[in-house]
């Protein structure tokens, strides 16, 4: 039986007297990659963010199963990733503040080379392409060794060569034992990597399930819909 | 050769041989605008990047506040500042009206709303742009302030350049508190204003050549780091 990594217990996320977020009650597994799943606008960023901690609860409460409950080192590779003013290698030293000052630029250097972005090092970040980006913002989440990695849909918007870079990426990652929970509204991406989904719509956990049987079985109407919609726009793109 | 004439090619010799009473007076202008211009960085970054940063109450009211004062008229701000340093006001004992000081504590009241509301400006849209991230890599406040601040460099130095504009540019603050005394308070706006009503008008006109030289400089320099600014956004 997978250990719990995360719990949110009743949990809701409301603005302006929206609820944005509603009636969140779930465990989210530990060494299990987790995806979150959902249309566009159905709350999957913000229900990241909410985990990470970039945004508060309105009610109910979130619960780390780590040692004294303490929230684990974590980061979050956001979907337009956010480059410092500075070259490639010193936007990953900069994520190396914990570190003594002599061994950043070292580790940054690791982190590129480990990223294949060695090449980028002395590039200002800010006018890199959106995959050179995206990629450098994994190899800084990586070289910060977080516990927990949390991806806001990494591969929007970016060509299928710099997606399968980006992709390939996350599971070295995610071989090295780190959490990952990632949002995506591409199925196929979903199928590919996920282990567990999570099924978000109107602010509301609709699914979750195990990868396999949420393609094969979906455990709610609303994401057996959002699956058949998929599947019929790709074959209308595809045509 | 009519009078004009005259005194517009006698302005450029004052200017080109080195007029030692001009140069003191551009020298002067240039020192307390330049200081008045760095003590509101000081105090005016930090405080625009708390305003960007941090949702508190009030916050709303400060920033009209800010605003009001940024377009406050300078001989309102000058008579200000006399009330607080003549000899009966609350710093009299301090002796600093008619001073260089009392002219650069005026434009420092003069120049630090401009700071405060144009860089927070950029610095909320820059925050916009990297506050999660630095949130999400657990980067401490203060250093984060500092990111911010160095993130922003390029259209923070537009707001300089426009404070600088501002301050070597005015007239009314610096008359009041500094009293356009001759070698010591007198100042290129001063200066123009006292000689021109002389009736000498080369002097009149070669400090306003140096002014309109100085705003010159100073747009063209804000026209650079705008450009750099939004390329390096885009």
């Amino acid at each position: 039986m997978a250990q719990t990594l995360l719990a949110l217990k009743a949990v809701e996320y409301q603005i302006g007297g929206k609820r944005l977020l509603k009636n969140l009650d779930i465990n989210i597994l530990r060494d299990s990659f987790t995806l979150v799943l959902g249309p566009n606008g159905a709350g999957k960023s913000l229900f990241l963010r909410l985990c990470h901690n970039l945004v508060k609860p309105t009610t109910g409460k979130l619960g780390w199963n780590t040692e004294q409950h303490q929230p684990p080192r974590q980061t979050m590779v956001f979907q337009s990733p956010v480059m410092l003013r500075r070259s490639a290698l010193r936007n990953i030293s900069y994520a190396l503040q914990h570190q003594p000052r002599q061994h950043r630029l070292e580790q940054a250097m690791d982190a590129l080379a480990w990223a294949n972005l060695d090449h980028l090092a002395n590039r200002t970040a800010t006018l890199l392409s959106r995959g050179e980006q995206q990629q450098l913002a994994l190899a800084r989440a990586w070289a910060y060794k977080p516990e927990v990695l949390f991806l806001d849909e990494p591969t929007a918007s970016l060509d299928p060569n710099a997606c399968e870079r980006v992709e390939r990426l996350i599971s070295l990652i995610r071989e090295q034992g780190t959490q990952v929970i990632m949002s995506t509204h591409n199925l196929a991406q979903a199928q590919r990597l996920g282990e567990t989904i999570i099924y978000i719509e109107e602010g509301e956990i609709v699914a979750h399930q195990s990868c396999e049987n949420f393609f094969s079985a979906p455990s709610s109407s609303r994401a057996a819909a959002f699956i058949d919609r998929e599947i019929m726009q790709k074959e209308v793109l595809t045509r | 050769m009519n009078a004009e004439t005259t005194s517009l090619l006698s302005s450029f010799l004052l200017l080109f041989e080195g007029d030692s009473y001009l140069w003191e007076i551009i020298g002067l202008s240039i020192r307390v605008s330049t200081t008045a211009v760095a003590l509101s960085m000081l105090i005016g970054f930090p405080l625009g990047a708390l305003l960007a940063v941090r949702n508190f109450r009030g916050r709303q009211f400060i920033i009209v506040l800010v605003n009001t004062l940024m377009s406050m008229p300078p001989v309102v701000v000058g008579l200000f500042i006399y009330l607080l340093l003549s000899r009966t006001g609350p710093l009299g004992v301090f002796n600093l009206l008619y001073t260089p000081t009392a002219m650069i504590i005026a434009q420092v009241v003069l120049v630090t709303p401009i700071v405060i509301a144009l860089s927070n400006q950029h610095l909320r849209l820059e925050w916009q742009r990297i506050g999660e991230q630095l949130r999400s890599l657990q980067v401490q406040f203060s250093g984060a302030l500092l990111t911010l601040l160095w993130e922003t460099r390029a259209a923070l130095a537009t707001v300089v350049l426009a404070g600088f504009g501002r301050a070597i540019a005015e007239i009314g603050a610096v008359m009041i508190v500094g009293g356009n005394i001759d070698h010591l308070t007198r100042v290129m706006t001063t200066a123009v204003a006292l000689e021109t009503s002389k009736g000498n008008l080369e002097l009149a006109i070669a400090l306003g050549l140096v002014l309109l030289c100085i705003s010159l400089l100073v747009n063209a320099m804000v026209h650079l780091a705008s450009t750099w600014w939004q390329r390096e956004v885009l």
